[in-house]
């Protein structure tokens, strides 16, 4: 027999009988009700809470939030994808600014020395925010693949101030999460970190060291 | 530092060490106060209790239909094009692992955390074997160039302080000593970088697998959890039997639950979940995943009723990091995989309780455990039926039930039982006890290292209740 059909027969075979699964209420986790400002202010402590960076703007004024970032934290070489209107927009403005532009969107194994070793900043989109933990929930794409968030020392993630929910239960629930699983689905919660050394905070341990969230209004 | 092997057998002597080493005591002392007081704060604007029965009502729902929802995370993984394998015990994860390794002529090994693949004992199996798995979580990393084992399952390296670690890190990869974390973090990232890259296969645990959407779950605040599932071409990653859920909405509470429970965060830096290997059209990720489903005492722990809840355990740590007898001996004095509260109800059953016999007795029922485990275990209850196990008077279907039976124990105990249900047997041998009592000895083995000997009284309380009473109806009378 195989160990599936063994482990799977004794499971079955229980010594004590059948059991029954109790009915789960799950009001605790939903039904916060807050009002946009409200989840906007409990966002923003969260995220800030863990080492996450707020920069408020609108969809206008978004571009020139980025760009005097970028020059304030010295970036310049900037990975991003190709197709999503942030990095349009991103790719259109930055074009004559001196910054370095490297397309996300190839297969890693032609640039994996290269994203590790010299790309400085991954801007990406968030497909949405969660206030009550302060997360971005990111589903990854081939324009925008999965170390874009991970490997260079500063993520750059663009949420919109109207996609922030209250719990990660609701949004679950609304975007039909369970109907819809990509590869991969993230939650972010500020940079990388670790208290491994005798409990002292320490960031940027493997992932990014700093990320920075443009809020759009 | 000395390399040292602890064993559950030894629990008495390694925990006499323990306690005579104020390094460790103070270690532990300040990490676990540190930690209960972060659990509490981050649970402070919750209904705390609700939250916990739906957590113990999720874990319940899936164990009660745990065989049907494991063929439906396997069909549903293998939907998604994860390659699923079981395994009866922990040799023959290890061997499955092994070769899908050699499968890939992979010769070196990335790993995230990941408690089970202690368990089972997996680097050690795969070195024999001629692969390199180097762990990627920081205090697992610290913890294997150290030549040790984790002490707690959620900070492995929590029973090292700051100079220990600058200390090690130099001696092992030649940084400068410092007492500055950043500089160690930053050393650490780098070393790991050029491992990630250099890696074949990714080997990762599992936090919870949904048997909904065959999606594999991982909580961690690094980033290596990320890294070991999405540089190397391969990732495989291996659970116990236990952490199916059955729908994608039952995460959301139990993950709630589980960062507040084990540190006090109210979230961690990621929640990364894999449904499948990366698609055609994907420019990154693993071209391979695979689970490897490990039961390894799981299906054993599964049949009686009581036992049972030791399977809903979310290995959170909360347990530990409550326990007064944890916190002075430190992780290592168990000897197992699992230390703590939650190691002396579980491990039982992994290694029978022959060898483990004192690990359900290293705990003074004071019930903290219970009280703040995010599921409910009642974990106290659990720990005085292992002892009656183990002393053979339980049901008998743990491995090694009766290994702590003692002849003289069982006749003292049915001599006392005798005099407790005789009075007059009873009466007779206390007014001659107190007659004794003069004899009794000084020394009672180690109840006296630390306490004087128990003296029986001169009048026993049932003399001096009679003589009130006579006093009593006499002064009335007068």
């Amino acid at each position: 027999m195989s160990a599936r059909d063994t482990i799977l027969g004794r499971l079955r075979e229980r010594l004590d009988g059948p059991l029954a699964a109790p009915a789960c209420d799950f009001s605790v986790v939903t039904g916060r009700g807050w009002s946009h400002e409200e989840r906007l202010r409990r966002f923003e402590d969260k995220i800030a809470s863990v080492h996450g960076e707020v920069i408020h703007t609108d969809h206008a004024a978004w571009i020139e939030a980025l760009i005097s970032m970028l020059a304030d934290k010295d970036i310049k070489r900037l990975g991003l994808g190709r197709e999503h209107p942030i990095a349009q927009e991103a790719r259109t403005a930055l074009a004559d600014s001196g910054i370095e532009l490297t397309d996300a969107d190839r297969d890693i194994e032609s640039w994996q020395r290269e994203q590790f070793d010299s790309l400085e900043a991954g801007l990406t989109s968030t497909r949405g925010g969660i206030a009550e933990t302060g997360s971005l929930w990111l589903w990854p794409t081939s324009d925008e693949p999965r170390r874009l968030s991970l490997v260079p020392p500063l993520h750059i993630a663009v949420l919109d101030a109207d996609a922030i929910e209250d719990t990660f239960f609701d949004v679950v629930e609304r975007h039909d999460w369970a109907g819809n699983m990509p590869t991969n689905a993230l939650l972010i919660s500020g940079p990388s970190k670790t208290a491994d050394i005798e409990q002292t905070l320490a960031y940027g341990v493997h992932g990014p060291r700093e990320l920075v969230i443009l809020v759009r209004h | 530092m000395s390399v040292e092997t602890y064993t559950p057998q030894a629990f008495h002597r390694q925990a006499h060490d323990a306690l005579g080493n104020p390094q460790i005591r103070a270690n532990f002392r300040q990490a676990m106060d540190g930690l209960m007081g972060k659990r509490r704060d981050a649970f402070g604007d919750w209904d705390v209790e609700t939250l916990r029965e739906l957590g113990a009502n999720i874990r319940l729902r899936a164990l009660a239909k745990l065989p049907d929802l494991l063929e439906q995370l396997e069909a549903k993984c293998q939907a998604n094009g994860i390659k699923v394998h079981w395994a009866e015990d922990g040799e023959q994860a290890c061997e499955i692992i092994r070769g899908l390794c050699e499968a890939r002529g992979a010769k070196r090994v990335i790993k995230g955390k990941s408690m089970v693949s202690e368990e089972m004992h997996l680097n050690a199996h795969l070195e024999a074997a001629g692969i390199e798995a180097l762990e990627s979580d920081l205090g697992e990393y610290l913890v294997q160039l150290n030549e040790q084992t984790p002490s707690h399952i959620i900070m492995p390296a929590i029973h090292l302080n700051t100079d220990e670690i600058s200390d090690l890190m130099h001696a092992k990869t030649g940084t400068e000593r410092t007492r500055d974390v950043d500089y160690l973090t930053a050393a650490a990232r780098q070393q790991l970088r050029e491992r990630f890259m250099a890696a074949d296969v990714g080997i990762s645990g599992v936090n919870f697998a949904v048997a909904e959407t065959g999606t594999l779950c991982l909580v961690e605040n690094e980033g290596n959890g990320r890294m070991t599932t999405t540089v190397p071409p391969v990732h495989i990653a291996v659970t116990g039997i236990e952490k199916v859920v059955e729908h994608l909405r039952d995460v959301a509470p139990l993950y709630a639950l589980l960062t507040r429970s084990a540190t006090g965060q109210h979230v961690t830096t990621y929640f990364n979940m894999i449904s499948g290997p990366r698609k055609p059209e994907e420019h990154d990720g693993p071209e391979e995943v695979h689970l490897v489903l490990v039961d390894n005492g799981r299906s054993a722990i599964y049949q009686d009723d009581e036992l049972l809840d030791t399977l809903r355990c979310i290995r959170c740590g909360a347990c530990m990091n409550h326990c007064p007898v944890y916190t002075r001996v430190g992780g290592h004095t168990y000897g197992t995989t699992y230390p703590g509260p939650i190691g002396s109800i579980l491990m039982p059953h992994l290694q029978g309780l022959e060898a483990t016999k004192d690990l359900p007795s290293a705990s003074s029922l004071c019930g903290a455990c219970g009280e703040v485990c995010p599921v409910k275990i009642p974990i106290p209850d659990l720990l005085v039926r292992l002892r009656k196990e183990a002393v053979g008077e339980g049901r008998g279907n743990v491995a090694g039930a009766g290994a702590k039976r003692n002849r003289s124990e069982v006749l003292a105990w049915k001599g006392f039982q005798w005099l407790a249900t005789h009075p007059g047997a009873w009466r007779a041998s206390t007014g001659i006890a107190g007659k004794l009592r003069a004899l009794t000895p000084a020394k009672l083995g180690p109840w006296t290292d630390y306490r004087t000997a128990p003296k029986p009284a001169a009048t026993s309380l049932h003399a001096l209740v009679k003589r009130h009473r006579r006093d009593a109806k006499q002064e009335g009378k007068s």
